[in-house]
């Protein structure tokens, strides 16, 4: 239990070297918050342009399709605020060498990589996000169980382990080839499509979106889960398969640090 | 700085440029060869038309969207992601990083001006490019779209050089929002900015035919359709239908070629401001 504490501690040491950080760039959360609220709006154009000429798209309507746009929106904020800044990070270190030192550190390296760096600005994009799910609501004209909404926050647990195993895969590929950053760009333009209820695409699109990229896990999952239509199988499926795919990436990045023999050699 | 470069006429900086244009474009190709894996990653991450017609093909499959069916949506969007990667630049990422470590300073040491050695690079990195572009391009010679591709010559004659204009206002667009650089830090959020108002405003996202009436009257007017909805809709045959025919498509190349002299005019004159401030705090 001592050791969870001085994780615990170490946590907070490392947010809060991150906020004073961000601090400095006052700037930044104005260009932040700015940008933040252009790509929502941004967003809803296709999806306005749709439910224009069209009531229902493969069963999802308006507002329900919306609330997956509100989960996109949270997810994407979560995913650039808090594990993107630390991951690119780490490939830097690698390339530089610099990874050697934190190995040398008296705590786990893959703690300690994962929380080298957050970005609290992004956390405007979760309350823009929150902000475009109350307006669904109100537009469906009812408020989300409170069981549903328990789930749906389980779900976005799940969402985020998946996304984060995701990224130390990339990074223990990248103690191999050295310059990976570039499949963090392909990763996050493939993400995009996740703004979609997976339920819209069709044949070769669904079957990647739903197995070979958890997209639907990501963000249609939760979103039904909070409308309270989805049922206990796939909620089954999606916590599963997230527990073992954060099992496989944590026993893939023990393997590949102790095969790690820094950048010079 | 080479102020010969400023102080001889025009004339001066072509010769220069095509004497060493050999070497440029040769150099330019074996970088793009020697990051090939790279390069072919970067090119990937033009994902959102294939993402876009994953899902209006769904939904033009329950009824036809807008006069949109199935078949035009497959021919719109792979003509999009052909005409993107055969047009698109990353002279802004250039510009901003060399501008960010000093080294803009030895681009601008060498006898040929910056513009020729960015657009060299992006010239010579087309045949690679291109490869990729064939297969999509296979696909649509291929699948039920290939019925409504263009095939009048004039129009064809119209559509080479809508790709030639598509590609210089992309690139001098490029350069002009990377030259901000010189004067702000933030060039990138510029960059951020611009990408949206493209993305909507181009077709990008979109056919401009699906956007409301207001949005398209606006679309018309902008630069940004010359640089993709353009050429894509020449491709794919809008041309070629009653109402609109040759006459059309040359009156909207004329306007095209304008906004390519007005852009790449401003582009010169924000550029040459830019430079002046550059070197007042570099030294």
């Amino acid at each position: 239990m001592s050791s969870l504490a001085r994780y615990a501690r170490l946590f907070g040491v490392q947010v809060r070297a991150s906020a004073v950080t961000s601090m400095q760039y006052r700037v930044d959360f104005m260009v932040e918050g700015a940008m933040s609220f252009y790509w929502l709006g941004w967003n809803l154009v296709p999806l306005l342009i749709l439910y224009n000429q069209r009531e229902t798209v493969a069963g999802w309507d308006f507002p329900s399709a919306l609330v997956v746009i509100a989960w996109f929106t949270s997810l994407r904020g979560l995913i650039e605020g808090a594990i993107n800044p630390s991951l690119l990070g780490v490939v830097e270190k690698i390339r530089t060498g610099e990874f050697d030192y934190l190995l040398l550190k008296p705590a786990d390296a893959q703690f300690l990589v994962s929380t080298a760096r957050f970005e609290p600005w992004k956390v405007i994009d979760i309350v823009g996000g929150v902000g475009l799910a109350a307006i669904a609501f109100v537009m469906l004209g009812r408020a989300p169980a409170a069981s549903d909404v328990a789930l749906c926050a389980l779900l976005l647990f799940a969402a985020a382990l998946v996304l984060y195993s995701i990224w130390i895969l990339i990074i223990c590929a990248s103690f191999w080839v050295v310059r990976l950053d570039n499949l963090i760009h392909l990763f996050n333009a493939v993400f995009d499509a996740a703004r979609w209820p997976v339920a819209i695409f069709r044949g070769i699109w669904r079957i990647l979106f739903t197995f070979v990229i958890p997209l639907a896990l990501m963000t249609t999952f939760p979103a039904m889960a909070v409308l309270g239509t989805l049922d206990a199988k796939s909620v089954a499926f999606g916590l599963g398969g997230a527990l073992l795919f954060a099992a496989a990436s944590r026993a893939i990045w023990r393997r590949a640090i102790r095969s790690y023999t820094s950048a010079s050699s | 700085m080479p102020s010969g470069r400023t102080a001889s006429p025009a004339l001066e900086t072509w010769r220069a440029a095509l004497r060493a244009a050999p070497a440029m474009l040769r150099i330019g190709v074996a970088e793009t060869v020697a990051y090939r894996a790279e390069f072919v990653v970067w090119m990937l991450t033009t994902t959102l038309p294939l993402i876009m017609l994953g899902l209006w093909t769904s939904v033009a499959s329950e009824a036809p969207f807008a006069r949109f069916s199935e078949r035009e949506f497959v021919a719109y969007y792979l003509g999009a992601l052909i005409v993107r990667n055969l047009t698109s630049s990353w002279v802004v990422w250039q510009l901003n990083e060399e501008i960010r470590r000093g080294m803009l300073s030895f681009r601008l040491l060498r006898p040929v001006h910056p513009f020729f050695t960015y657009a060299a690079s992006h010239i010579s990195a087309v045949p690679l490019r291109s490869l990729v572009a064939i297969p999509f391009a296979l696909v649509l010679l291929f699948s039920s779209a290939r019925e409504i591709l263009v095939t009048d010559p004039l129009l064809l004659v119209v559509l080479a050089f809508s790709l030639l204009g598509a590609w210089l206002v992309t690139f001098f667009v490029m350069v002009m929002i990377g030259s901000v650089g010189l004067f702000v830090d933030k060039s990138v959020a510029v960059f951020d900015v611009y990408f949206g108002i493209f993305a909507v405003m181009s077709g990008y996202l979109v056919p401009l035919a699906l956007l409301p009436g207001w949005a398209r009257e606006i679309a018309a007017w902008l630069p940004f359709r010359f640089m993709l909805a353009f050429p894509v809709e020449l491709a794919i045959g809008e041309y070629s239908k009653p109402g609109l025919g040759a006459a059309a498509a040359l009156r909207d190349l004329a306007i095209q070629w304008g906004w390519v002299v007005l852009i790449i005019g401003s582009a010169v004159a924000v550029w040459r401001a830019g430079i002046r401030r550059y070197e007042a705090f570099g030294s």
